[in-house]
C-alpha cells in the first residue's frame, strides 16, 4: 500500500485554494480556543457564531461563483473582489 | 364502527405493501420457461431449481459472503470509532462541536454519486481496489456520522450524575466507559448496528464502483445479471428473496428497541 | 443541563474525525482539482481554468435533470407525508399487533435498493408483471414503463412510495407514541371530534418527527440513483434521469474526469445548502423539545 498523490493531480491554483479554505478554520479554531465568542443575531436570519458566518460567507460565496460563471462572462479576478468583499460583510454583520 | 374503518384500511395497506413482494416470490419458485410461457398468479409446479443455482454456484452464493463480510467490518469500525465520539457531543462542549457535527451530517446526506469518481482514483491509488475493508470504508462515510448522530442522542438520556459519581469513585474514563456506560446504552447499541447493517447492506453505487471479483457484492452481480442479454427472471426473483432475508432476521432482533431509535428521529 | 466545556473531548472525536475525513475531504480536494483541468492519462493533464464549469452550468441536459429531480422530490413527499400520517394514525396502540405492524412495514426498508428496483421491473412488466399485465389486460389501457415516460414516471413513483412510505410511518408513529396518555382524556372530556383531536393535539406534537421526516424524504429522493439505474436506467429517452444517474453516466460511464468533478461540486454545492437549513430546522427541533 502506497501512498502517492500523483493521482491527486494537484495544481498551483487549486493547492492555494484548499489551503486557503483549510488556512481559515484552523484560524478560526485557534481564535475561538483562545476566546471563545457567543452566539449572536446579525442581518442573517438565525442567531449565529463566528464559525457558522464563515461557513454561510464561503457557501455563498460558492453560489456567487457558479452564478458568476453561468450567468455573466465578467473576468474572475472582479468575482475575487465580489467573494472577498461578501465573507467581510457577512463576519462582520451577520 | 370506526376503528374498524381504520383497521381495514390498514389492512389494505399492508395487503399493497406485499403484492410486489409475494409477486417476486412467486417468480422465484417457477423456471424460467415457464415464466415466460404463461402468465400465473401462483405457481402451478413449484421448482427450486432457482434457489439451487444460487447455492450451488460459487460466484452466486460468494456474493452474499462478499457482503457480509463488508458489512460486519462496517458495523465495527463504525460503532468503535462512534462511540467515544457521540459520549463527547453528548456531555462536552469544544471548540467548534457544532460545526463538527454539522460537517458530519453533511456526509450523512452528500450524494454518494459525488464520490464514486474520486474513490474510484483514491482506492484504486492505494491498492485497496476489490477488497472487502475498501467498501466498509466508503460506506464509513454515512454510516459513521449516522451513528454518531444516534448514539448521541441515546447518550444525552443517561443522566449525568452516572458518570460523575463513576469519576468521583476513582473510575478511569475508559473503564467507566466499557463497564458501565456502554451496558446502560445496549438499546442504543442495537439500534445504531441495525442502521449501520441496513445502510451498508442496501448500498448500490460504492460498492459496485470499487469492486471488480473478489469482494464483488450480490447487488453487483444481480445488476450485472440484468444489463446481461437473456434475463433470467427466476433467477434473479431468488436471488432477491434471498437478500430480504437477513434484513427480516435483523428487524426481528431489535424490533422493540426500533421505535425508540425512530423516536429519536436520526436515521 | 450545562454541558461540561473541556477541549480534551476532541480527542474522543478524533477517531472519527480522521476516518470520515478521508472518505470525504480527500476525494473532495481530488474533485476540485480535476473540475478546474482535461485529463487524459495518470500525469497528462492540462489546465483548463473553468471551462467545465461554464459547460456544465450551461448543460441543458443538467438543468433538465434538476428540474426533473425537484418535480419527483415535491410529488414524492406530496403523497408520502400524508399517507404516512394516515397510517400511522390507523396502527393499533398495544398488543401484538404493534409488533407485526411493525417489521412488517419496515421489510421494504431494508431491502437492498438495486432489489426494489428487480422486484418493481418483475411486478410492472407488461408481459410477466402483475401490475402491468393486470392494467393492460383487465382495464385495456397500454402501460409499459420502458417504452413511455409517463408510464416510466408512475412506476417510479409508486416504486419510491412503496419503499419510503414505511419510513414516514415508523417516525409518524413513534412521534404518536410519544404523546402522554392525558392529552387524550382530556380530550374525551372536552367531547373532541377526531379531527380536532388530530388539529390541536397530534398534528402538533408530532411537528419534530415530521419536520424530520419531511427533510430526511426531500435528501434521500433527492439523492436517488439506485432504484431507476435499476428499473429504468434513466429512460425512455433521458425521462428519468435524475442528477445522481446523469452525474454517474458522465463521470464513470464516459470516465470524463473534467466535467463530472465540475458536476460533483456544483451538486455538491446544492446539497450543502440543504443539508445546513436541515440543520438549522433540527436544531430548532430540538431546542423546542426542551423548552
Amino acid at each position: 500500500m502506497t501512498l502517492t498523490l500523483e493521482w491527486m493531480e494537484w495544481t498551483v491554483p487549486t493547492a492555494i485554494f484548499c489551503s486557503t479554505i483549510i488556512l481559515m478554520v484552523i484560524a478560526m479554531t485557534i481564535w475561538q480556543t483562545i476566546s471563545p465568542s457567543l452566539e449572536r443575531r446579525g442581518f442573517l436570519p438565525i442567531p449565529t457564531t463566528p464559525g457558522d458566518r464563515l461557513f454561510i460567507g464561503i457557501l455563498g460565496s460558492a453560489y456567487l461563483f457558479f452564478a458568476w460563471i453561468g450567468l455573466t462572462h465578467f473576468a474572475l479576478w472582479i468575482l475575487l473582489v465580489v467573494v472577498v468583499c461578501w465573507i467581510i460583510v457577512v463576519m462582520v454583520w451577520g | 364502527m370506526k376503528p374498524k374503518k381504520k383497521t381495514i384500511g390498514l389492512l389494505i395497506y399492508l395487503g399493497l405493501l406485499m403484492i410486489p413482494l409475494y409477486w417476486m416470490l412467486n417468480m422465484s419458485l417457477r423456471s424460467n420457461a415457464d415464466i415466460l410461457a404463461s402468465f400465473a398468479l401462483y405457481p402451478k409446479d413449484i421448482t427450486f431449481v432457482n434457489y439451487l443455482k444460487i447455492f450451488t454456484d460459487s460466484s452466486w452464493y460468494m456474493g452474499y459472503v462478499n457482503s457480509i463480510i463488508y458489512v460486519t467490518m462496517n458495523t465495527i469500525i463504525s460503532l468503535t470509532v462512534a462511540l467515544p465520539a457521540a459520549y463527547a457531543f453528548s456531555r462536552y462542549q469544544f471548540v467548534g462541536d457544532k460545526q463538527l457535527f454539522f460537517w458530519l451530517l453533511t456526509n450523512r446526506m452528500a450524494p454518494a454519486a459525488i464520490f464514486a469518481l474520486p474513490f474510484f482514483q483514491l482506492y484504486s491509488a492505494i491498492g485497496l481496489m476489490d477488497t472487502h475493508i475498501a467498501v466498509a470504508l466508503a460506506h464509513c462515510l454515512f454510516n459513521v456520522p449516522l451513528s454518531v448522530w444516534i448514539l448521541e442522542g441515546f447518550m444525552s438520556g443517561v443522566p449525568r450524575e452516572i458518570d460523575e459519581t463513576a469519576f468521583i469513585d476513582g473510575y478511569s474514563f475508559p473503564r467507566f466507559f466499557i463497564t458501565i456506560f456502554i451496558p446502560l446504552i445496549r438499546a442504543g447499541v442495537g439500534v445504531t448496528a441495525f442502521f449501520c447493517f441496513m445502510f451498508s447492506w442496501v448500498e448500490l453505487l460504492f460498492s459496485r464502483t470499487l469492486t471488480v471479483t473478489e469482494a464483488k457484492p450480490i447487488a453487483a452481480i444481480m445488476t450485472r445479471t440484468i444489463s446481461a442479454t437473456g434475463l433470467d427472471y427466476g433467477l434473479l426473483a431468488a436471488a432477491g428473496m434471498l437478500t430480504i432475508v437477513p434484513g427480516i432476521l435483523v428487524i426481528w432482533f431489535v424490533r422493540n428497541h426500533m421505535a425508540k431509535g425512530f423516536a429519536l428521529g436520526r436515521v | 443541563m450545562e454541558k461540561w466545556a473541556n477541549n480534551k473531548a476532541w480527542f474522543l472525536v478524533l477517531p472519527v474525525v480522521i476516518i470520515v475525513a478521508f472518505s470525504a475531504i480527500i476525494p473532495l480536494m481530488t474533485v476540485i482539482n480535476y473540475s478546474v483541468q482535461d485529463i487524459w492519462g495518470p500525469g497528462q493533464s492540462v489546465f483548463v481554468g473553468t471551462e467545465w464549469f461554464e459547460e456544465m452550468l450551461g448543460d441543458k441536459r443538467l438543468h433538465d435533470a434538476l428540474w426533473r429531480q425537484f418535480l419527483f422530490s415535491g410529488l414524492v413527499l406530496l403523497i408520502e407525508m400524508p399517507l404516512g400520517v394516515l397510517i400511522a394514525l390507523a396502527m393499533p396502540k398495544r398488543g401484538w399487533g404493534v409488533s407485526a405492524c411493525l417489521v412488517t412495514i419496515a421489510i421494504p426498508l431494508l431491502i437492498p435498493w438495486n432489489v426494489i428496483g428487480t422486484i418493481w421491473i418483475i411486478f410492472t412488466r407488461p408481459d410477466i408483471g402483475l401490475f402491468g399485465a393486470g392494467i393492460n389486460n383487465l382495464l385495456g389501457i397500454a402501460f409499459d414503463h420502458t417504452a413511455r415516460p409517463l408510464d416510466a414516471w408512475i412506476t417510479l413513483m409508486l416504486m419510491e412510495i412503496w419503499h419510503w412510505t414505511p419510513l414516514v410511518i415508523l417516525l409518524a408513529y413513534a412521534g404518536l407514541r410519544a404523546i402522554p396518555e392525558a392529552f387524550y382524556q382530556a380530550a374525551k372530556i372536552d367531547g373532541a371530534s377526531a379531527w380536532a383531536k388530530f388539529q390541536y393535539i397530534q398534528l402538533p406534537k408530532m411537528r419534530g418527527v415530521l419536520t424530520i421526516a419531511l427533510l430526511l424524504r426531500f435528501m434521500d429522493s433527492f439523492l436517488i440513483y439506485a432504484e431507476p439505474f435499476v428499473l429504468t436506467g434513466g429512460g425512455p429517452g433521458n425521462s428519468t434521469t435524475f442528477l445522481s444517474i446523469y452525474l454517474v453516466k458522465i463521470a464513470l460511464g464516459q470516465f470524463d474526469l473534467g466535467p463530472g468533478a465540475a458536476f460533483s461540486l456544483i451538486y455538491f454545492v446544492i446539497v450543502l445548502l440543504f443539508s445546513f437549513m436541515f440543520y438549522q430546522a433540527l436544531q430548532r427541533v430540538g431546542k423546542g423539545e426542551k423548552g
